[in-house]
């Protein structure tokens, strides 16, 4: 059984849905992400999960118990806010202690405790201080540790690093992963950053406009996008329209205009004759001169029109001569090589036979 | 780097000096200097139609003081003044503190409308709103006794600590109240252990608002206490007024403000204890 059931659960303001017929399970012991644009809903569902809402359609079910009518401080649920919400009067120390004052434990149960999730979080010395003497990621950290220490079965963060620069959040997100891993909580993270996403869940559900779109692991959502708007908002995706010339289970036959035939996956519900769309990951493509003969099936001539030097990595422009502008990611592996191809060049663009996924428009 | 911050530093300065240099002249001159002549009066000997007797005459001396610390009496008023005005503050506390906090969790739009009915009495004279309670507590038999006393007191003053708390409740950020129940406090407990240490700043400066002018209030206990209820703030003005003993009222004003110092010290410095405390 899963340790929360959200069961088709609508949730309106007014007259609008913030949330339509959502249904997601989330087992015990997962890192569990919704990953979604502004406005598309992902806090409702924390809010709904945490009580502070209530579904006006649907249940919710905490390990098959429903949870309607259980007000928030009574639900084995502990959220981390956006704005860390740290009681400014406490010290950190104070501030991790309240979860465990709330359900009684013992003052020698509290310290040690305490203690304990000071050290998980690196902030034994931090104890004694109050929030406003912290850093925003040592903020952070606090609120996290207030939020696990007393094991709640839900730890819900709403964009929990929404607010560090780049930096810190590359080694929050690092120091995230190991938290979850050694406590063994089950997280469900809220993001509208599409690699956070990737980088730390174990499943993701993408949103938009309060539906999940796709609910799975990321290599999938990554590899196997259901639709546009799902490729599009992970990662950065090429797409081109095309229109099905034979499908089997070997793969697909496709036909784009002044390209002549690409061969795509196959792909369920893809019949002859159907309109659609390949999308097509940058890293992908391989560009090399004219003068390479291209050993793979799919290749076409294109002009690189411009690149963007990323240090590890290049991005090209390229257009095909049909004029469809792909992008294609080239790695920097050679030292002192760092680029390529120069603007203008004529370049072969190529991809695998099973590289890439039809979508139906 | 060290060029360019000594001349942008000293327009500073004297932008800081020009605007401080006002309020603190203002201090000084009707503050500062009659605090000093109130000090100074109360060495002298009183004049024999009222007023000073000329320096030459009387000279410097402490009757005024030797005449306060020998009769048990001044102490006693002092006592009560403070008991009435601590009493006062603690029900104007209880009163206004629901108030208060309705007031900042109603909706922002209601909220100045609501505000403005507290400082509404502001608009007509005190004299006169004391005269209506008269007119309420007569028919009730209650007129001439210190329950008409803290009653007029806690009227009058309410205001001045609504307004101080409901300034500070209207600050708190709603999230840590969500924290606290999402962390599993009910609601007594989210109010014990976040919303009152979060407005013990509230509390305290609207104690002062009210405590400090109770003290020295002098019309309600004349209009509304009773013969046996008068209060140090009545004592100083009859010296003045009436008795025209001026360094004896000097003498007893003095002495409240050197109360009224001790408990701001007091209170003060129990905040900060309060503050720093693990
Ligand atoms: N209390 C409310 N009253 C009215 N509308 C609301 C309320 N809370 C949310 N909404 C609306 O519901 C929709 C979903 O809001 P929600 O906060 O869940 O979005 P989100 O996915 O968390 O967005 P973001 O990434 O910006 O935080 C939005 O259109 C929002 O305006
Ligand atoms: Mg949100």
């Amino acid at each position: 059984m899963a340790l929360l059931e959200i069961r088709n659960v609508t949730k309106r303001f007014g007259s609008l849905e913030a949330v339509k017929e959502v249904s997601i399970a989330i087992e015990a012991g997962e890192f569990f992400t919704l990953l979604g644009p502004s406005g598309c809903g992902k806090t409702t569902i924390l809010r709904m999960i945490a009580g502070f809402d209530a579904p006006d359609e649907g249940e919710l079910f905490l390990d098959g118990r429903p949870l309607s009518g259980i007000p928030p401080e009574k639900r084995p649920v502990h959220t981390v806010f956006q704005s860390y919400a740290l009681f400014p009067h406490l010290t950190v120390a104070g501030n991790i202690a309240f979860p465990l004052e709330m359900a009684g434990k013992s003052r020698d149960e509290i310290r040690r405790r305490v203690n304990e999730t000071l050290a998980l979080v690196h902030l034994e010395d931090k104890g004694g201080a109050y929030p406003d003497e912290l850093s925003g990621g040592q903020k952070q950290r606090v609120a996290l540790a207030r939020g696990l220490v007393n094991r709640p079965r839900l730890l819900l963060l709403d964009e929990p690093l929404g607010a560090l620069d780049a930096k810190l959040r590359e080694r929050m997100q690092v120091e995230l992963i190991a938290l979850q891993r050694e406590v063994g909580v089950t997280f469900v993270f809220v993001t509208h950053a599409q690699q956070e996403a990737l980088a730390l869940s174990h499943r993701i559900a993408v949103m938009k406009e309060g539906r999940v779109e796709q609910l799975d692991v990321p290599e999938v959502l990554y590899s196997s996008p259901r639709n546009r708007f799902v490729a599009n908002f992970i990662g950065t995706i090429n797409l081109i329209d095309v229109e099905v010339r034979e499908a089997s289970r070997q793969g697909l036959r496709l036909a784009a205009a002044g390209l002549g035939e690409i061969a795509a996956p196959p792909q369920a519900g893809a019949t002859a004759g159907a309109r659609g769309t390949l999308a097509l990951r940058p890293e992908h493509i391989r560009l090399s001169p004219p003068s390479e003969k291209p050993e793979l099936k799919n290749h076409f001539a294109g002009t690189i029109r411009e690149y963007l030097y990323l240090g590890d990595v290049t991005v090209y422009k390229v257009a095909l001569d049909n004029e469809v502008l792909l992008e294609a990611l080239a790695t920097n592996g050679a030292p002192g090589r760092a680029r390529f191809h120069e603007i203008g060049d004529r370049v072969n663009v190529a991809w695998r036979h099973d590289a890439g996924a039809y979508l139906a428009s | 780097m060290r060029a360019p911050t000594s001349p942008a530093r000293a327009p500073e300065r004297l932008t800081r000096w020009l605007v401080t240099l006002p309020p603190t002249l203002f201090l000084v001159v009707f503050f500062l200097v009659p605090a000093v002549i109130m000090a100074a009066a109360s060495f002298r000997q009183p004049g024999e139609f009222g007023g000073l007797a000329p320096l030459a005459q009387g000279g410097l001396g402490l009757e005024a003081y030797r005449f306060v610390f020998e009769d048990v009496i001044y102490a006693w008023i002092l006592a009560k003044s403070f008991a009435v005005a601590g009493l006062t503050t603690a029900l104007c506390l209880l009163l206004a503190y629901p108030l208060a906090l309705l007031i900042a969790r109603s909706p922002r739009r209601r909220r100045n409308l609501l505000v403005l009915l507290v400082i509404l009495p502001f608009a007509s004279n005190l004299l006169i709103r004391v005269y209506a309670w008269i007119i309420i507590l007569g028919p009730l038999n209650l007129l001439y006794s210190p329950v008409a006393v803290i009653a007029g007191m806690v009227y009058v003053h309410l205001p001045f600590m609504i307004l101080p708390l409901y300034t500070n409740l209207e600050k708190h950020d709603p999230a840590l109240l969500e924290a606290a129940q999402d962390l599993g406090a009910g609601t007594w407990t989210r109010f014990r252990r976040v919303t009152l240490p979060l407005s013990l700043p509230g509390i305290l400066s609207g104690s002062a608002l009210v405590f400090i002018p109770v003290l020295g209030m002098f019309a309600i206990p004349e209009l509304l206490g009773g013969t046996g209820d008068l209060l140090i703030g009545n004592l100083i003005k009859e010296q003045f007024l009436d008795n025209r003993d001026w360094p004896l009222g000097a003498t007893l004003s003095l002495l409240l403000t050197v109360a009224v110092l001790a408990v701001a010290a007091i209170t003060a410095g129990f905040a900060r204890r309060r503050k720093e405390a693990p």
